[in-house]
């Protein structure tokens, strides 16, 4: 099955900042015609061992041979002459170009008379149709979801008809069609020769398609295994070291049933909200103590859904009451002024500031509510941003950190760390274990059930079932830009709930009985 | 030395050193401070005492660049303030009275605080790019100076007017006590409460400081306002300088110099973190070169180049790609030592 020549091998590799060792002698290796998953918890140094591949960042020790040559490679410009495609995990696409144009950027096609568009927008679109993507190429990616972004990205890479493709943490926000799609693809590369380097803190997933896995722990190999000659749990205590034994149990024990919605006093009521041709008037209300998942593919409108109670967008009609009282959520600062706090999907863009320290970051939303002339005394401020930063195990634990030299999970981490300090009413969270390894998902899901419990409400949105029916006391399911139904969640089924998202509430009705096994 | 060059005010003293060297080197008496009545005189004082209005205008720069704004207004705020304060005390037929020159010192700055109120007006409320904004301001100001002083440069001789650029206050000119006051104000705006810090983020990044509920609204209405303030402050003493408020000259280009002490201070221009104390290095170093090129005897035509130069190497040497070129040369690794732990990590 395997060549016998490796096309990458990294050996002793090492990487530095300033003090810090991300990536400590590092052995890799890659064969053509494999797909090969790196995997590792939050911090481990996957993303650096890429950037160190790819010519992002500089090593300050070993070699990198691809396809037999020793490689210096100064920018991911050289990489890609050499036939490497990367996605990296923060998207490096233009949201004000189109969609064509970000695909085939780098790779214009030319005609007599400069650049054939109708040429390229064709590619564009033979790219998006592999993938199962049926997003207009002339639009500006910038309106289009994160998720279908990061398709776009991917479409990006599988278009060059790469070597070597790396995909850093492609599935973090897609959904099970969107997965299966992309494996689909990834499985015809391999048998065309290509070497597929994966990243995904999904253990399913890094299971159904890979060949091999290397597993990183503290920035150093722990080894490296065919897929199929070890244990999941074995890959689990590889990962973590000795702080776990057994697989983290992925959530809370019963996450509906507790608190029935019915028991629950209703606070936050949504009437007829709706933004005309984009979201048909919805009604919601939000009991106290309750948590609300809401599904549905991409495009669906569940992110435009929430941004609308949460007062990021305005809504054409309709009115939102809280306590029986009608409120305007005329900006984030309004609804927050009102226990309302929204976290974003897109991190990067709406979530972190980048130059500012995990300190800073955690404590921002709370100065803001405070205004300005109410400084944080600096003894609480320490004492929050030490709590939160144990409690969600930031890493590393320096709070004078700046969070742009975080590894993707953990400016995660830090933006939940942020709403949480402001203890809100209702926490809408779009998205909130994106990119967040196994133990700390669970560990997430855990706290979310336990606030919960304690009277704050949770409306968040997931593309993933498990943490759906797991979590929420009940589902809400978008279709088409419509709040379809929301479902009770008893006993209620990944599959019957699949049934609803691909077929409508009527579809699944009478399967109840068969789905039921899980 | 590694970690003293890194040090963010680094180059900015360094480059200050420089030219009080290269100053003291080519006129020894550049350093030397004289004692005249109790009161101090020199180049050093001078410098000190010509910065003031530079210094203000700086300060209120540096803090709207870091919300990604910019003022170009603040030459023409300098002119009307000096117009609007001496209209009135030179109106007023008591020009010695401490109640009129407090009275046109209080309607100079009130005037500008209203323009960068203006200025912040079109900015946050209306949405205009900060550099169309303030570029209104900027061609109409000197209009509106003009109309005030009705085309004349007013005079005036007031002795209480005059003492605020000329005067002395235990030894010290007075001038520096205002920048000193100015910076220690700022400084405690941004820093003791929570200003700084919102205005950062807004500046850093406004799509997600929205979202976790900073009002970047009124924050940079305040902002301008600050600087219009700071503006007008800076136009009391240079009309004061010159007993006389001149519509056309004063404060010419002056939104250039503060906006290169700016950027010299190591506050980027595409905002967010600032620096104050790097914008009073800033300043130094633009009225230090001032001085030097006036004392060199070059042409003024000429002194621009001058201020670029120093304006480029200064910034080049900030700039993280030429540092890395700087530092990348010597930087061994341990290998053998690498290779240690490696066969340590395989067997544990
Ligand atoms: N520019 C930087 N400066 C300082 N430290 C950095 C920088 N970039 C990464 N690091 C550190 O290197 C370590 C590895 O980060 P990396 O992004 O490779 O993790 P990761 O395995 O990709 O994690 P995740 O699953 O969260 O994406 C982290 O501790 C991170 O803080
Ligand atoms: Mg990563």
């Amino acid at each position: 099955m395997f060549a016998d020549e490796p096309v990458v091998q990294m050996q002793g590799v090492s990487v530095d900042f300033g003090g810090v060792r991300a990536l400590d002698s590092v052995s890799f290796r890659m064969f053509p015609g494999e797909i090969h998953s790196l995997i590792g918890e939050n911090g481990a140094g996957k993303s650096t061992l890429i950037k160190a591949l790819t010519g992002v960042q500089s090593i300050s020790a070993g070699t990198i041979r691809v396809r037999g040559e020793q490689t210096a490679f100064t920018s991911p410009a050289d990489a890609q002459r050499l036939g490497i495609q990367t996605v990296y995990q923060e998207m490096d696409l233009l949201p004000n170009l189109s969609v064509a144009e970000n695909i085939m950027l780098g790779r214009e096609r030319h005609g007599r008379f400069g650049i054939n568009w109708k040429l390229m927008e064709a590619d564009a679109e033979r790219a998006l149709d592999e993938l199962g993507l049926d997003l207009d190429p002339r639009s500006a990616l910038g309106t289009h979801s994160l998720a279908e972004q990061q398709l776009v990205a991917i479409a990006r890479a599988l278009a060059a008809r790469a070597k070597i493709l790396i995909l850093d943490e492609p599935t973090s926000s897609l959904d099970q069609n969107e997965v299966s799609e992309l494996f689909r693809v990834l499985h015809s590369l391999r048998e065309s020769g290509v070497a597929v380097l994966f990243i995904s803190h999904f253990l399913d997933q890094v299971y159904e398609v890979s060949d091999r896995l290397t597993i990183l722990r503290d920035g150093r190999s722990v080894g490296e295994f065919l897929t199929s000659d070890i244990l999941r749990i074995d890959v689990v205590s590889r990962m973590t070291g000795t702080r776990t034994r057994g697989l983290p149990s992925p959530l809370v024990a019963d996450g509906g049933a507790e608190l029935s919605a019915g028991a629950a006093r209703p606070f936050f009521r949504a009437h007829h909200v709706g933004v005309n041709g984009a979201i048909a008037p919805f009604d919601l209300q939000v009991g106290e103590g309750e948590v609300i998942g809401i599904a549905g593919l991409l495009g669906s409108g569940r992110s435009e859904l929430v941004r609308l109670l949460s007062g990021v967008e305005r809504s054409d009609s309709g009115e939102i009451e809280i306590d029986e009282k009608r409120v305007r959520l005329r900006s984030p600062a309004s609804a927050l002024s009102q226990g309302v706090a929204y976290s974003s999907d897109n991190r990067a863009v709406e979530g972190i500031i980048g130059d500012f320290s995990i300190a800073e970051n955690i404590l921002l939303a709370l100065q803001a509510e405070r205004g300005w002339l109410r400084r944080l005394p600096k003894q609480h401020r320490d004492e929050l941003v030490q709590s939160y930063m144990t409690a969600l195990d930031i890493r590393p634990a320096d709070p004078e950190a700046l969070v742009k030299t975080l590894s993707g999970g953990n400016q995660q981490k830090v933006l939940l760390a942020r709403w949480l300090a402001l203890a809100p009413r209702l926490l809408v969270l779009d998205e909130p274990t994106r990119g967040i390894d196994m133990a700390t998902k669970a560990e997430i899901q855990r706290l979310i059930a336990e606030l919960a419990a304690n009277g704050m409400s949770v409306i968040f949105i997931s593309a993933e079932f498990r943490e759906l029916v797991g979590l929420s006391d009940r589902i809400g399911v978008m279709r088409d830009g419509r709040l379809e139904v929301v479902l009770e969640n008893d006993d209620l089924s990944e599959d019957r709930l699949l049934a609803i998202i691909a077929y409508g509430s009527q579809a699944g009705a009478g399967d109840d009985a068969e789905s039921d096994e899980r | 030395m590694r970690t003293l060059t890194r040090h963010r005010l680094f180059w900015p003293i360094a480059a200050l050193v420089a030219l009080v060297v290269i100053n003291t080197l080519s006129r020894p008496s550049f350093l030397s401070v004289t004692v005249n009545d109790g009161e101090l005189y020199g180049s050093l004082i001078d410098i000190l005492r010509n910065s003031a209005p530079l210094m203000l205008v700086g300060i209120g720069m540096t803090l709207v660049i870091a919300t990604r704004g910019i003022d170009l207004s603040v030459g023409a705020i300098i002119a009307i303030s000096g117009a609007v304060a001496l209209s009135y005390i030179a109106n007023s037929g008591s020009p010695e009275s401490l109640v009129t020159v407090a009275t046109g010192i209080g309607l100079g700055i009130g005037v500008s605080l209203v323009l960068g109120l203006w200025n912040g007006f079109l900015v946050s409320v209306i949405g205009i790019q900060p550099i169309i904004a303030t570029l209104v301001l900027m061609l109409a100001g000197r209009g509106i100076a003009m109309l005030i002083t009705q085309g004349q440069i007013t005079t005036i001789t007031s002795g209480p007017y005059d003492f605020i650029a000329s005067g002395y206050v235990f030894g010290l000119p007075v001038p520096f006590y205002i920048s000193v006051v100015a910076v220690v104000a700022a400084a405690l705006l941004v820093r003791r409460t929570a200003f700084g810090v919102l205005l950062e983020a807004v500046g850093i990044n406004p799509a997600a400081s929205r979202l976790a509920g900073i009002k970047s609204r009124g924050i940079i209405w305040i902002v301008y306002g600050f600087s219009g303030l700071l503006a007008g402050a800076a136009g009391i003493i240079y009309s004061s300088n010159i007993s006389a408020a001149d519509a056309n000259n004063a404060g010419l280009n002056v939104e250039v110099d503060a906006i290169l002490a700016v950027v010299i201070g190591g506050t980027s221009l595409a905002g967010g973190k600032f620096m104050l104390s790097g914008t009073v290095i800033g300043v130094l170093i633009i009225q230090t070169l001032t001085a030097t090129v006036t004392f060199l005897g070059v042409p003024p035509a000429v002194t621009p180049l001058f201020k670029a130069i120093v304006v480029i190497v200064v910034c080049l040497l900030q700039s993280p790609k030429v540092r890395q070129l700087l530092t990348k040369r010597r930087k061994p690794t341990p290998r053998a030592e690498r290779t240690e732990t490696v066969k340590v990590s395989a067997a544990a």
